[in-house]
This record gives structure tokens, C-alpha cells and sequence, in this order.
């Protein structure tokens, strides 16, 4: 049923949209940005270095959720032999590996004033560094392997590997004492962050979500036209 | 409905990462002292023998322990159970204060007393303007 669908009809959708999510993505952004950057507080405590959490924040979530993402699709894709989801998933990867980054680049940027020390191997910090290792292995695999069904396989195996280490990232701030401080937003339970801090973390995550997709738009623009170009006419 | 291939499929996946879920769990559980950042005053009270190793403690800075003399800090670390005295010579960290969470990396001279050789500030989950904070405390 979902087996096989045109990729010149998805692209008729695809090539079009980046320029709208680019337009919307430059004004979530610079709101974002003003926000967080202007008219936020500081905060009683760390004063304007506060200011570091509104990239780092969004950024690990990004990252966090692209992988949980890219799992779920290589999964389903893989028990239902769904061609076009592992490309979707491979077109979303590189942007979750940058925000990855910046998480942790900011991250040490943010724990120098605030800890005193660029790096410390804890708990949260050292699975954040692991999670990156598998987004280079993920992206890695797509280069090695020219054949799609091994290529396929491989990343899902990755992928399924990768996934055990997001709930140790998520609760590794409860399970043990570690540096890193427990979260401060709970969907369940009362914010431990004001409300004139979370609106523009909320804003940034939109803003950084926004440019996932349009990166991931123009990744999965690049691949269709590869398909076209191989002259097939079926994902 | 789905062939059977697609049910094996599933079912490979899924046991697949109900392995590695328990084999990861049960591993780190048993890491779990390598996995800590640190110790808590009661553990170290509860330690059976004192090692010339580097470690980490870790807990709030006792309010009105911190003495600043000329080379060295001295202060109190408590997790309102147990204490244990540190002495540092150093640079402390911006967010080191009394009544706020702190990590020294050194040795453990004995049980009431830790030679730190660095100081780490460890800060809250709570983020606030400081007119909150002011009108928190007022409350």
C-alpha cells in the first residue's frame, strides 16, 4: 500500500516549501532572539549567563528528539520495507549531529562560568558525547554502503543501538548524582524556570525546529532529484 | 494482514531492543558507583576504609561555614545528614556560596576532613528574575 509512491509528486510539495519554512524560520528566529537575548531577565543567580541556556536547551532537545525520530522511522521502515522513510531519515540526520554539537559546545561555554571547568566526564554530559559518536557512525554508513538494502539494514542496526542511550540522556540527571542539574521542565509537575524564561526558550525551540525542517527539506529535495536523475520513477 | 515476514520482522525488533535495554540497565546498575559523579557525605561516613585516591564529594555548602583566609578556604559540605570539613587554596568558581550545591575533586585526608585540590560550583534547577527571588524570600 504505502510501498511505493511518486517521488515527483512529494517533490512538487518539497522543492516548493523551503522558501516558506525559510521565511517563517527568519521571523520565529529573530522573535527568539530578541527575546532572549533583550528582553529576558537575568537570572538571580547566574545573572547573564543564563542567556547560554536559550541555544543550549533547544539544541539537545533537537538533537535528541531528530534521533528519536530517525529510529522510529528506520524501525518502522525496516519492518514494513518503507523505501522512503530511511530517506527521510537520512536527510534529518545531519541537522540533529549539528545541534548535537552546539549543545555541547555551548554547554562547555555555559559550565566554565557556572562550574568552574569546561568539561567534566558526568553522567549527562559523557552520554551527550555518545550520541554524538552515533550520529557520526549513522551518517558514516550512508557513505560506506552503495547497495540500499545493506545500507538500510546497517542504519537501522544503528539506530537501534543509539535509542537505548536516549533514556539514559534524559534520566541520567535522576539516577545519579551527577554535575549537570535535573530538569527544570516538567510536563507533569510545576516549571522550576520562570515563565518570563521559558517563553523564549519555547520560541528558540521552535526557531531551531523550524530550521531542522528546512534543512532536512533541502537534504530530502537532493535525494528525490538523485532518484529522478537514476531515471527511476518509483521510490 | 501483514504477511508473515513483516510479523517476524516485528517481533525480531522488538526483542532485539528489549535485550538491550535490559543488558544495558543491568550493566550500568552495576557500574553505578563509576557512574556517579561524586559521593554524598554519608557515603563517604559510611566508607570502610580511607584510599589515598582522588575523588569527588559532593552537597551543599553549610551555611556560615565558608571562612576565607589569606591561601586557603575552608567550608563545610552537608547533605543535611552528615558534614565533612574541606580546605582548599584556589580560585572558587562564580556561583560558590553558602547554601548552594558545590563538588570538590581532591583527597580524603579522614572522614571529617577532605584536602581539595579543585572546587566545582553545581547549580540548581531553578531559574528566576531577581525581583522573584526578592519576593520569594519575602513571602
Amino acid at each position: 500500500m504505502f510501498k511505493y509512491f511518486e517521488p515527483n509528486r512529494i517533490f512538487s510539495i518539497t522543492s516548493k516549501a523551503p522558501k516558506y519554512v525559510l521565511f517563517l524560520f527568519v521571523i520565529v528566529f529573530s522573535i527568539g532572539l530578541t527575546e532572549s537575548l533583550i528582553l529576558s531577565p537575568e537570572d538571580y543567580k547566574q545573572s547573564h549567563s543564563v542567556r547560554i541556556m536559550y541555544v543550549h536547551v533547544p539544541a539537545a532537545w533537537i538533537s535528541l528528539g531528530i534521533f528519536s525520530v530517525i529510529t522510529f522511522l528506520s524501525i518502522i521502515g525496516y519492518i514494513f520495507k518503507i523505501r522512503n522513510f530511511f530517506l527521510i531519515s537520512k536527510s534529518l540526520a545531519p541537522s540533529g549531529l549539528v545541534f548535537n554539537i552546539i549543545a555541547l559546545v555551548t554547554g562547555s561555554i555555559w559550565g566554565k562560568p557556572t562550574w568552574g571547568t569546561w568539561w567534566a566526564w558526568d553522567a549527562r554530559i559523557t552520554s551527550m558525547l555518545i550520541l554524538v559518536l552515533f550520529y557520526i557512525m549513522y551518517l558514516i554508513a550512508w557513505r560506506i554502503y552503495e547497495n540500499d538494502t545493506k545500507v538500510f539494514k546497517i542504519t537501522s542496526i544503528i539506530t537501534i543501538l543509539g535509542i537505548v542511550n536516549v533514556p539514559i540522556i534524559k534520566y541520567s540527571v535522576d539516577w545519579w548524582n551527577t554535575l549537570h542539574q535535573p530538569a527544570s521542565i516538567n510536563i507533569l509537575s510545576k516549571s522550576s524556570i520562570h515563565v518570563s524564561m521559558l517563553y523564549p526558550l519555547l520560541i528558540m525551540t521552535a526557531a531551531f525546529a523550524l530550521f531542522s525542517l528546512l534543512i532536512f527539506l533541502m537534504k530530502y529535495n537532493t535525494e528525490l532529484i538523485k532518484i529522478k536523475n537514476k531515471g527511476l520513477d518509483r521510490l | 494482514m501483514y504477511g508473515r515476514k513483516v510479523k517476524f520482522r516485528f517481533l525480531f525488533v522488538l526483542l532485539i531492543l528489549l535485550t538491550l535495554f535490559l543488558s544495558v540497565f543491568l550493566i550500568l546498575k552495576s557500574l553505578e558507583e563509576n557512574v556517579v559523579y561524586f559521593q554524598s557525605p554519608s557515603e563517604i561516613k559510611i566508607l570502610s576504609e580511607i584510599e589515598n585516591k582522588k575523588i569527588r564529594v559532593g552537597g551543599m555548602v553549610k551555611i556560615n561555614s565558608i571562612a576565607m583566609q589569606a591561601k586557603e578556604v575552608k567550608f563545610i559540605i552537608t547533605d543535611f545528614k552528615n558534614e565533612i570539613n574541606v580546605i582548599y587554596s584556589g580560585v572558587v568558581p562564580n556561583l560558590f556560596t553558602e547554601g548552594k550545591g558545590v563538588v570538590a575533586e581532591g583527597y580524603l585526608k579522614d572522614k571529617n576532613f577532605f584536602l581539595a585540590t579543585k572546587i566545582l560550583a553545581k547549580h540548581d534547577e531553578n531559574y528566576m528574575p531577581p525581583e522573584v527571588k526578592a519576593a520569594l524570600k519575602e513571602e
